[in-house]
Order: structure tokens, then sequence, then C-alpha cells
């Protein structure tokens, strides 16, 4: 269950090119799970601004001094990024949280790897210790562009068994990408799970290498957002239902955490002649109205409820 | 009425003014006159977690068509000054799994729902409203003629008075008689009050203004057009000052006609002026975005806004704006003058 909060800046800093910011958000980080996200507005109470900004949750500390905690990381995009940028300590953030589907949790503890891209390596470090805690392997792959754009390299470091590092100028560990040095860990490690967030192309590749390994891919897609709560229906992704069946499902609610193999990668952005309710589905349903039965099934499924019992059941 | 008072503000702490916020829209009456805005509150469910939503006058559910809808391609939103463009495309479930899920919720839940209904033609609109008369749970009916991200763009049934009739019949005709039909008009049209007078004679028990204005953002990055639908419905504070013109100027035609008022309202206050304009309710639409608590906290700010203002009751307020000019009040100097000799030239009701 999400809060509205008056959040306060604790500390904000500069890492790389991005910036870290906590605030006390009380209710937030009591409820956060790793892959939760949170909803910022950003410009102050009279801002034109309206749209909330979306961030996962880096850190959360439920035993602050002054309450609970929750940082997140990012970089200065827009008008939006850049006032957020310029918060000092004791500013006051509007803050919508714990927001989205969390990551996943094996049942057993089968090894597994975190794949970060750029400053989508920030919910993978508290994704790192639960796993850690279930007695599973860790390790790490980070990419960016640039090596001032790789973030948690440390962090990375010290809570895993290995970590690589990619950068596509090669100024920091290997010239390339996360997915050239992605097989040697997983055949490494005998990996069975990918937990990934970062650019859409990343984790797309991620879950195809995920795919040819037979192995499980959890991937929290970084899609925008107007609300961050599910009323808008801006962000909506191709998704295949356990039905077999593709919808247009909202990342904030229904994600931002997606199984890689559910999400219809390369047709992000488009719908699908095939998704219950496009054109053609309709034009289908119309035309088959004299003869014979509808094409699909029109009754919903559940398709989330499932995992979210199960996110839940393995998470308590 | 009491006459004009202003007083200092009131603390945001302070216990809420004991004056009767309830209001109607034809036979529907309405604790108070705040409700969600068409397809921005879903189906009420999402927000609930923030407030109360039976606090609420109502909630007015996104467009509902007869079939389940995928909608437009991504990206479906630009953020605009105060304001924002969508091209969500009606994306929906179909009648059947709402009534069975949204509606059946907002029922059991006790909301008092208005049901916002489109479709492609007049048959749709008519088989979309029979199959809710034998639903529970509906307590009126909003009729979205004027969605811009439809196929045919520009067409819309809202731009023309003699469709728009059409639909508002066919509603009508299948909608039980003590549930209101409001029809939601479109602010793309050179007169609103004839679009308004022609859904009025067919049928519509009350009208919903405005509904988004059609607008378009070029990326300047990728030097296309930013929506995957390139034109979209523009929303938000931007489109205030354009909705209470609507709402003035229907209501100033059609005096005894109920007006649920929609566009851009953020605070107490801009609730305050769709009202005065003559809104006998208002609708919440973009601004639940930027807050999604803003219902709730809207509906405090427009009681204690009502109450500085000395009104006994919401109702006292509704077109308050279009009163007569009251002389004692009226400014000393030159413009009284002017004033004046229009009174001696039995010109009272000339543009002042």
């Amino acid at each position: 269950m999400a809060v509205q909060v008056r959040g306060e800046v604790l500390d904000i800093r500069r890492v790389g090119q991005y910036h870290v910011l906590s605030m006390v958000a009380p209710g937030v980080a009591e409820n956060a799970k790793p892959g939760n996200f949170v909803a910022i507005n950003v410009g102050g109470e009279h801002s034109s601004m309206l749209l909330r900004r979306a961030f996962s949750i880096y850190r959360t500390d439920q035993r602050g001094v002054y309450g609970g905690t929750v940082d997140i990381v990012f970089s200065v995009a827009g008008p939006g990024t850049a006032w957020l940028a310029e918060r000092t300590r004791h500013d006051v953030i509007d803050v919508v949280g714990p927001l989205g589907r969390p990551f996943v949790l094996p049942a057993e503890p089968v090894p597994c790897v975190l794949i970060g891209g750029g400053y989508g390596a920030a919910p993978l470090f508290s994704l790192a210790e639960k796993l850690r805690e279930r007695g599973c392997r860790v390790d790490f792959v980070l990419g960016a562009s640039t090596e001032d754009r790789i973030f948690g390299a440390l962090e990375a470091k010290r809570i895993s068994q290995s970590i690589a590092i990619t950068t596509e100028d090669g100024s920091l560990g290997e010239r390339g990408r996360v997915t050239d040095v992605l097989p040697r860990v997983i055949e490494r490690a005998d990996s069975a799970v990918l937990y990934a967030c970062g650019p859409m192309g990343m984790l797309q590749a991620v879950a195809k290498t995920a795919e040819r390994y037979g192995i499980h891919s959890q991937c929290a897609v970084e899609e925008a957002m107007a609300c961050g709560v599910g009323v808008c229906m801006t962000c909506v992704m191709p998704v295949v239902g356990d039905d077999g069946q593709t919808r247009m499902v909202r990342s904030c609610v229904e994600g931002p955490v997606f199984r890689g193999d559910r999400v219809r990668w390369s047709e992000v952005g488009t719908v699908p002649d095939d998704v219950i309710g496009s054109i053609a589905w309709t034009q289908a349903v119309n035309d088959s109205r004299f003869s014979g039965p509808l094409p699909v099934a029109v009754e919903e499924p559940e398709l989330i409820d499932d995992d979210v019992a199960a996110a839940s059941e393995e998470l308590s | 009425m009491t006459s004009l008072r202003l007083t200092v503000k009131t603390n945001e702490s302070d216990p809420l003014p004991e004056i009767d916020m309830s209001t109607h829209l034809g036979l529907l009456d309405l604790k108070n006159p705040i409700l969600t805005a068409s397809g921005c509150a879903a189906a009420g469910r999402e927000l609930d977690q923030f407030f109360d939503i039976t606090t609420l006058g109502g909630i007015v559910t996104k467009s509902v068509m007869q079939n389940p809808r995928s909608g437009r391609p991504t990206p479906r939103m630009a953020e605009t000054p105060s304001g924002m463009l969508n091209s969500i495309g009606l994306q929906g479930p179909g009648i059947d799994s709402f009534i069975e899920k949204d509606l059946a919720w907002l029922s059991e839940r006790g909301a008092t729902t208005v049901v916002s209904i489109a479709g492609g033609s007049v048959e749709e609109f008519a088989r979309v409203a029979g199959k809710l008369r034998l639903a529970e749970g509906v307590s009126g009916i909003e009729v979205n003629i004027s969605c811009p991200n439809v196929e045919s763009r520009g067409e819309v049934f809202a731009c023309d008075p003699v469709a728009a009739a059409e639909v508002i019949t066919a509603v009508r005709r299948n909608t039980a008689p003590n549930i209101p039909v409001l029809a939601k008009l479109s602010p793309d049209v050179t007169d609103i009050v004839a679009v308004a007078q022609a859904v009025v004679a067919a049928g519509a028990d009350g009208l919903s203004m405005i509904n988004t204005t059609l607008g378009m953002v070029i990326n300047t990055e990728t030097m296309r057009p930013a929506l995957a639908g390139i034109t979209g419905g523009l929303s938000g504070p931007a489109i205030r000052p354009m909705a209470v013109r609507c709402v003035w100027q229907v209501h100033q035609a059609m005096p005894e006609v109920p007006i649920l008022g929609m566009g851009g309202i953020r605070t107490g206050l801009d609730a305050l002026e769709f009202i005065l304009a003559g809104a006998s309710a208002v609708s919440v639409g973009t601004t639940i975005f930027h807050d999604p608590t803003a219902p709730a906290r809207i509906r405090d700010e427009l009681t204690r806004a009502i109450a500085e203002r000395g009104f006994e009751t919401l109702i006292d307020a509704i077109g308050y704006a279009h009163r007569e000019p009251d002389v004692e009040l009226a400014p000393t100097g030159p413009a009284f003058v002017e004033f004046e000799q229009a009174l001696d030239d039995d010109q009272a009701d000339v543009d002042l």
C-alpha cells in the first residue's frame, strides 16, 4: 500500500554523473521492497510541471533518527530533475510510494546475476542483500556508456561473488555492453535467475540471453509515467499473460518488474495486432459477429495476482 | 444570500465550517460537489488507498465502450506548461468486464458512481447504455461524445449538434428515467451554446464541460511529434480559463440546465470559479496525476472558500458571478460615472 507524504531532504550528493538524494519519507521506507519505486513532484507547490517523476528506490533505512528514509539515484535529464538536483537539506518534497511490483525472489538458494545499466543499478543493491540472506550466490554486471555513468561499482563488489563492468568507450572495465560479458558470468556461476534494471534495449538483450540459457529473468522497466499510481494509462506495454494473450498493461502497477519472457520487447511502443482490443482484433470481432464465435476470450485474466501472491509469499 | 464578506484565511487544521455542501445534477443528489473526472481516476480503486473515495460527491469512471480496447501506442503523453497532452485512445476492458469487476467494486464500496460511456457509433452508445440499465450501482451516465483520441479526429460527435443529439437521444432512450444523462462537450467548437442546446433538446439532463482540447507537441530532439498518436488532448490548469468561459456561456444561455464543470481544477478556489460561473458540481482530473489526494483536498478547500464568502449553502453560490451589478458596491470614479450614465440611458444591461 502506497502513501503520499511530505518528505524532507536529508542529504543530496553527486556520484559521478548522478545525484543521490536521501529523504525522510515516513511510511514509504517501512513498506518498500526491492524493485519498488517512488513518484515525486517537481518544481514546488505552484509548479507548472504537473507530472510526477518516477525513481526506483535505491536504499531504505527504517531506523533513521527522524523516521524511515528513502534514497533515490537520478541524472539531470530536464527541468524537473534539474529542480530536484538543486534541493538542499530540509527542503520538502511530495513523495508517493512505495509503488509497483517488486522483484520476485527465488524460493531456493540459486545463483543469480544482477545486471544494471547506468543508474538503473540503483534497486539491485537492496535486492542483492535479500538474495544473500536466502543463501543465493550473487554476481553483478554493471554497464554504462562511460566510467562516470557506472553506478555503485564498489558497493556491488562488497556484496557479490564477482563483478563485471562494461563501458561503451572502454573507460572502465571491458569495452562493450553488458550482454557481451553476461554469457561468461552465467556459465561460470551456473546462474538460474537474471535480475535487470536499465534501458529498454538492455532489458531486451538480457531477456534474450536468459531465454537462450533456459533460465528465468526479472526485468524492471523505466517507462515514462504521468501518475505512477495506475490511473493515467500512459505507461502501457504489450505483455503476455498466463493465458498466452497479450494485453497493454500498466508498467506502474503491473510492473515495473516483469518476467523477461513475457514482455514483447521489440513491440514496445506499438499495439501488436493480436493484442486484445487492438484495431485489428476489434475488426476480427466485428467480422465474426455473423460468422461464429469471438476469436479470443473477452475476459481479462488475473495475470498479475498469482505473481503477487507468489512474491509476497516468498518475501515474507 | 448574504452580502459579500471576506474573512481572513483559515488554517488548514481548523475544523471544517459546517455548511451545506450538497448539490444535485438533475435527479442525482450529491453529498458535495467534488467528483473525479473521467479518465483521471480509472474506476476509483487506485485512489482509495490515498483517501476514502466515498467521501466525494462521486466517481466518474474512465469511458467504457462495448468491447475491450487496447488504446493507442506509446508515447501517450507529453508534459506541457501547466498541463499535459494525452493520447490514450479509450483503453478499457469493455462494458461486460467493467460491470462485473469495476462497477461491482464501486457499488460494494458504497461510492456514488457516474459511468462515462463512449462509442464509435450511435448504436454502440445505445448498446452500452442498455447494458448499464440492467446493472446495479449506476447513479448517472456521462456520455463522452467528445474524446479527441479516436480514429476520426475532429469528427467527434460533440463537434456537430445533429450527431451529438442523435447519440444523446439513443442513450436517453436506453437509460432508466431516474438516471440522469450528462453530455460531455468539447471546447473545440465555434459555438458551444448551440451544441449544448441541441443535446438538451435531445434529452440530456445535464452537461459536462469540458473535455480536452486538441493539441500537439513536437519533440525537438527527434524532430518528430512527441506522441505516437501525433495529436492529443490538452488538459490541466492550462485550459482552465477556456473551461470557465464555456461554463459561463452555457449557464448564461440555459441557467436551468445543471452543469458538471471541469478543466484544470487544482485548488478549491479553482473549483469555486466553476461554481460561480454556473456549475452545480465539478470534476477534478489531471491534478490527480500530480496529487492523488487532490479531490479530497479540493473538497475541503472549497468548503472553506464557500463559508469564507458568507454563503450558507453551496447551492447559493452556483452562478453567483452572473448576478446583476451591485450598485452599492460599484466602484467610484470614471467607470462609475459611465455606469450611471448607462443607467440614465436605460442601457444598464449592455456590457460594462
